[in-house]
């Protein structure tokens, strides 16, 4: 195996490729920012209902929490593509590549949005209410920035696994990265391991900024409580 | 200006309050007293409708509160104080003024600013604008907590236990600027400990037991020839 990566001529057809792995790229890039969207999106409105003081409200999160947790994407995705259009709904491989990875990764978003705001004491919710702001001021305003600390890890993890997760589409011929690399393997060539090599290696540039941004900002975020905590620790010197 | 009828407040089995029936006038200094538990915060939280009352009925400047329009009579007439402070760690001092009345009261900001450093002036912390409240004292986050009721120009504002979590040696700078506030034309009702402030303060005591109101009066009723048992162990109590 590692004899037929070596081999410069497996290279050479696939850079030549370059312009079909670059539109693949973006067709990636494109479900992958999309479906981040619909996720985030999905994710805060879940996250508030499961919180709610409705009791039909929660059991509408909790079941479409449970219902995408606890089933394949795969089966989602086949379900849309091949079960729906008997039902007259018929859509593109992107789209659904879209909707799918978006509402799958939304349910995990929208768990990790209810711990947050289940983390924020109590007065500050009674503190809003006193001051007369309304429930999604409230949430938007006050309660929502302050779990910022809390849900980021979680919340890149789930980024990252959606912008893996989008290569699913490659199942129902999506025209993907994956996708892309796979056509150029098997047509003829066999050049499996350059080709997957590229594929995981672009899938790494898209990654990989998220995960390192996401560090550096929760690094910032904790400098500022360890300035924060020192300049308490001045206050209560000025005291004694 | 605030008016209670017969209000009942049950949390589950336990029934809190006892057919309350309380009116407290415009500009009054109403202080509630009693022992843990008897439904003192309580009545405060109705007031307000923190807590809506099982049964009975709350008007504000003759409006009945309801939980329709509870979050617009509130924004307008109440400010609330707590025992916690419940600043929002994530706005500084400044912000945590400012928020309300420019989302809510929609006053701009260079106006709302302007208030806001007045207000610090009257609580003595202008020059902690800028910073969090995670950096302050107990006692300076409560001061700052005050300026915010002061800053929704509301004319009630509403004490629950403002000094109980506080270290002793910051109890009186609070004390202090409550004190600054009575002499304004702004109803207060606050629940205390503090005998010396209301002594000093109120124009009316309310001792409450077990979910009523047991005895009423001023000061110097309840220092002098407190009616009740009940009234005079508890103060034995608190008064040593």
């Amino acid at each position: 195996m590692i004899q037929q990566i070596m081999e410069p001529w497996r290279w050479q057809s696939l850079l030549a490729e370059w312009p079909k792995f670059a539109s693949a790229f973006v067709t990636t890039l494109e479900i992958a920012v999309f479906a981040l969207a619909l996720a985030l999106a999905l994710g805060v409105v879940f996250g508030l209902m499961s919180t709610s003081h409705n009791r039909l409200i929660r059991i509408i999160a909790r079941v479409y929490v449970e219902f995408f947790q606890n089933t394949p994407l795969a089966i989602q995705v086949f379900f849309v593509f091949y079960a729906l259009p008997y039902a007259g709904v018929a859509l593109s491989q992107v789209t659904i590549g879209i909707l799918c990875v978006g509402t799958y990764t939304g349910a995990y978003m929208s768990e990790a949005v209810r711990a947050g705001i289940g983390s924020i004491p109590k007065g500050q919710f009674e503190a809003a209410q006193s001051q007369g702001f309304t429930y999604i001021q409230t949430m938007m305003l006050i309660i929502l920035p302050q779990t910022i600390k809390i849900i980021l890890p979680p919340m890149v993890n789930q980024m990252v696994n959606l912008v893996k997760n989008t290569s699913i589409v490659t199942m129902i011929a999506g025209g993907d990265l994956m996708y892309r690399a796979n056509a150029f393997a098997t047509n003829g060539t066999m050049s499996y391991g350059p080709s997957y090599l590229l594929c995981g290696f672009l899938y790494f540039l898209l990654c990989f900024p998220l995960t390192t941004w996401a560090r550096r900002y929760e690094d910032r975020l904790k400098k500022r409580d360890i300035q924060t905590a020192e300049q308490l620790e001045k206050v209560e010197e000025g005291l004694a | 200006m605030i008016k209670l009828v017969n209000v009942n407040k049950s949390f589950g089995n336990l029934h809190v309050l006892k057919d309350v029936n309380l009116e407290v006038a415009e500009g009054e200094k109403l202080v509630i007293i009693g022992p843990s538990g008897s439904g003192k915060s309580t009545t405060v939280r109705c007031m307000n409708f923190l807590e809506e009352p099982t049964s009975g009925e709350v008007y504000i400047n003759g409006t009945q509160l309801t939980h329709k329009n509870k979050t617009e009579i509130i924004r307008n007439s109440t400010a609330m104080v707590f025992q916690q402070f419940n600043l929002y760690p994530h706005k500084t001092v400044l912000q945590n003024l400012t928020l309300a009345p420019i989302k809510l009261q929609k006053v701009p900001k260079a106006e709302a600013e302007e208030l806001a450093y007045k207000y610090l002036d009257i609580v003595g912390l202008r020059e902690k604008a800028g910073v969090y409240p995670s950096t302050l004292s107990g006692g300076q986050q409560q001061r700052v907590a005050i300026a915010r009721a002061l800053c929704s120009r509301a004319k009630i504002i509403l004490f629950d236990e403002p000094t109980s979590a506080l270290d002793p040696e910051t109890v009186q700078e609070v004390l202090d600027v409550m004190i600054k506030l009575s002499q304004e034309n702004i109803t207060m009702v606050v629940v205390t400990h503090e005998m010396g402030f209301a002594r000093q303060v109120a124009d009316r005591v309310i001792f409450m037991d077990d979910g009523r109101i047991l005895e009423e009066g001023s000061p110097e009723h309840f220092f002098e020839n407190p009616t009740h048992d009940r009234t005079k162990a508890f103060l034995s109590k608190i008064l040593k």
